[in-house]
């Protein structure tokens, strides 16, 4: 390749270079599937792993934490499949009174005989991600590049050199889909590893359907993972996602993107739970190309030893009559660091455009911090956008009041903080996810108390 | 019987009791009145065990347990109770569950079985419906964009769900209308019973008229400088508490 090299100046720097080096020829896809990977890669290889000099990345330092670049992962052998799914029902059991259709991934690989295929609804169809690589349909291609969305991103470029695991789903115009569409990420955590998917979720005309993204990894094993979601909601489309990613071990990371186009009069509701485990960064793309579309991005975020997790998202508003919402929780607790970077961009044609943001974090020891850093950048005249940020302790006050009531200490604290995080879990509106969060957050706050 | 000897506290090394001895025996009414600054609301929240307080010397004992030695929570489960002069507002927290949750640590505590929700809400209903509480109040976040009378039945209602004691009533005539002094009064007298000690503490003569105390306590400068019968607080009313400044002194 013809990419200037700059000098790497980290050995995980190198190692990725290598590795691309060596999987170049046999990931998916063929001329302009390679030539997107190629450019990709000589962006990263101009920019490098981001670091704190680099403003979007100021408070995740990502070269400093990635000290070496672990194995990319391999297509899981037919071993490796059996077992993990002998072992699925264990690990990743299916989430109470949601009656989901699951598509399983095994180290970010598609695997169809794990997964509900029979049960995937009519007017929906699931394919691997390596399989739509390598038919090469432009349209699909395009669809999965998600042109001008985080374009300079030297991690996203990272995605889009080694992406091969990860499923695309196309919901047909008009479906309106009644279960949740469930896709369960599993790692095989033999060995540390890292890890690139990319799946496509493409909505059409009014279709409507539910898409949680859940977690079964257990295993001790560092992983790095680098992973995307794109979203393209037609007109009238209607999504309900609910992301929960795993809690890696202490030495892992994971960058998940979620980048979006939404059209007109669209709706989108997101959520992430993020529990620790490493260090996490959420980042998101959106673009409003559709009038009178709206979007509600939320999430809580628990953490504590040394977790770290970014939350950054770039809502971007093209067309006018638009709503984006984001609403963010922070729970910091030990040497924990919560950032949240949110910039709403109003291009001159955006007017009425009604946007806001806020972060809202309690830290509950001296060694842990929150950054906030939310921007406006405002083209038009007659839109109202905000931002809001609060950074508190639990009150002692209210800790005491439960108290005089017979409530021991760790459990007002536990209650005072659960009703704090459902205040973001109250946005997702399918019941039984909700319910599904609510558990989860329970059970870290449990840990968290004992 | 709650036993207060030679209570010494301060808070950020500002001594607030300096010497304070009180026995309020079960089944009495004992009302504490005194000015601004005199100690009254720390007195309450040592008893209950509120962090921040340093006890330097003197001794708190319900029915012979220290209560210094416990927690707030461990206190209440002792059956301390401390109604709030501002009670606080508990955002998504429901009042129900809230409830629940004090009922059943308590009973936790105690080593007694938890209530199943029916005989939970059973109680939770008679009680409410006593003091006027609506149904959807208790749907409804604790306290939150609760009005002051409303405020101060659900403390009533709390006390009257927990059973404690002894229970402190902190200026809980406060912020409160002739209609809701009424009825917070009727619903701490239907409470009132051979078992169970109060303090009322109180600026004004006023709650004494609805809540008739069989003793009152004078409290200036971190101590009681007069005891008396329940006269004495028709005479503060007219007297002030210029006389007993001096004497704390």
């Amino acid at each position: 390749m013809n990419a200037q090299v700059t000098p790497m100046r980290t050995p995980a720097e190198m190692k990725i270079a290598a590795d691309y080096e060596t999987a170049r020829a046999t990931l998916a896809g063929q001329h302009d599937v390679a030539r997107l990977r190629d450019n990709a890669f000589g962006l990263f290889l101009n920019a490098g792993l981001p670091h704190r000099r680099v403003e979007a990345w100021h408070y995740t330092d990502l070269r400093q934490a990635l000290r070496e670049a672990l194995p990319v992962a391999a297509v899981p052998s037919a071993t490796a499949v059996l077992a993990q799914g002998a072992r699925l029902e264990a690990l990743a059991p299916r989430v109470e009174g949601v009656d989901a259709v699951r598509i399983v991934l095994v180290d970010g690989f598609y695997i169809s005989s794990l997964s509900d295929i029979a049960r995937v609804p009519q007017g929906v169809s699931v394919r691997a991600l390596a399989d739509v690589l390598e038919e090469g349909a432009p349209d699909l291609i395009e669809a999965l590049a998600a042109p001008g969305l985080g374009s300079g991103d030297s991690v996203l470029a990272l995605n889009s050199a080694f992406m091969q695991g990860g499923v695309v789903i196309d919901v047909a115009a008009g479906t309106q889909v009644a279960e949740p569409i469930e896709i369960v990420t599993i790692s095989t955590n033999d060995e540390a590893q890292s890890l690139y998917q990319r799946s496509l979720v493409r909505l059409g005309a009014g279709a409507k359907l539910t898409l949680v993204e859940t977690d079964a990894t257990e295993g001790a094993q560092a992983e790095q993972r680098n992973v995307a979601l794109v979203v393209n909601l037609g007109t009238d489309a209607v999504l309900d996602h609910v992301f929960v990613p795993a809690q890696s071990s202490p030495a892992s990371s994971q960058v998940a993107h979620l980048l979006v186009t939404l059209g007109h009069g669209c709706d989108l509701s997101s959520f992430t739970l993020a529990r620790g485990g490493g260090l996490m960064r959420r980042q998101a793309f959106v673009r409003f190309d559709g009038e009178y579309a709206k979007a509600q991005f939320s999430g809580s975020n628990l953490l504590k030893g040394r977790d770290h997790s970014d939350t950054t998202m770039i809502v971007e508003h093209i067309a006018p009559h638009c709503e984006s919402r984001e609403y963010f929780k922070f729970v910091l607790d030990g040497d924990a660091t919560g950032v949240f970077q949110g910039k709403v961009i109003v291009a001159p044609g955006a007017q009425k455009t009604d946007g806001k943001m806020k972060s809202q974090a309690i830290l509950l020891s001296d060694g842990a911090s929150m950054n906030n850093k939310p921007e406006l950048e405002i083209f038009a005249d007659d839109v109202v956008c905000g931002h809001g940020a609060t950074v508190a302790q639990l009150d002692d006050e209210q800790v005491f009041y439960a108290q005089s009531r017979g409530i021991p200490k760790p459990e007002a604290e536990a209650m005072l903080l659960e009703a704090f995080v459902d205040e973001a879990t109250d946005y997702v509106r399918h019941e039984g996810l909700r319910d599904m969060l609510t558990a989860h957050i329970a059970v870290w706050l449990a840990e968290r108390r004992d | 019987m709650l036993e207060i000897k030679n209570l010494h506290a301060e808070i950020d090394g500002k001594k607030i009791l300096n010497g304070l001895t009180l026995t309020v025996a079960d089944g009495e009414v004992a009302a504490i009145m005194g000015p601004n600054g005199s100690g009254k609301s720390t007195l309450s929240y040592v008893i209950s065990g509120r962090a921040g307080y340093e006890v330097t010397e003197g001794e708190v004992l319900l029915d012979g347990v220290d209560l210094l030695q416990l927690d707030a929570s461990e206190r209440a489960a002792k059956g301390v109770f401390l109604a709030f002069q501002y009670p606080l507002e508990i955002p998504g927290v429901t009042t129900m569950t809230f409830l629940k949750a004090s009922l059943n640590a308590q009973r936790k505590a105690r080593g007694e079985a938890a209530l199943s929700t029916p005989e939970f809400m059973k109680r939770v209903r008679a009680g409410a419906d006593k003091l006027g509480v609506a149904q959807d109040m208790l749907r409804r976040a604790l306290n939150v964009g609760f009005s002051g009378g409303e405020k101060k039945r659900m403390e009533i209602l709390q006390m009257a769900l927990l059973e404690p004691k002894f229970a402190i009533l902190d200026e809980t005539d406060s912020g409160l209308d002739i209609d809701a002094l009424r009825i917070v009064s009727e619903g701490v007298n239907a409470l009132r019973s051979p078992h169970r000690g109060f303090l009322v503490i109180t600026h004004y003569q006023r709650l004494l008229d609805y809540i008739v105390p069989d003793r009152v306590h004078v409290m200036s400068a971190g101590r009681i400088v007069k005891t008396g019968g329940k006269d004495l607080a028709l005479e503060l009313e007219k007297t002030g508490y210029a006389g007993y400044i001096g004497e704390a002194a």
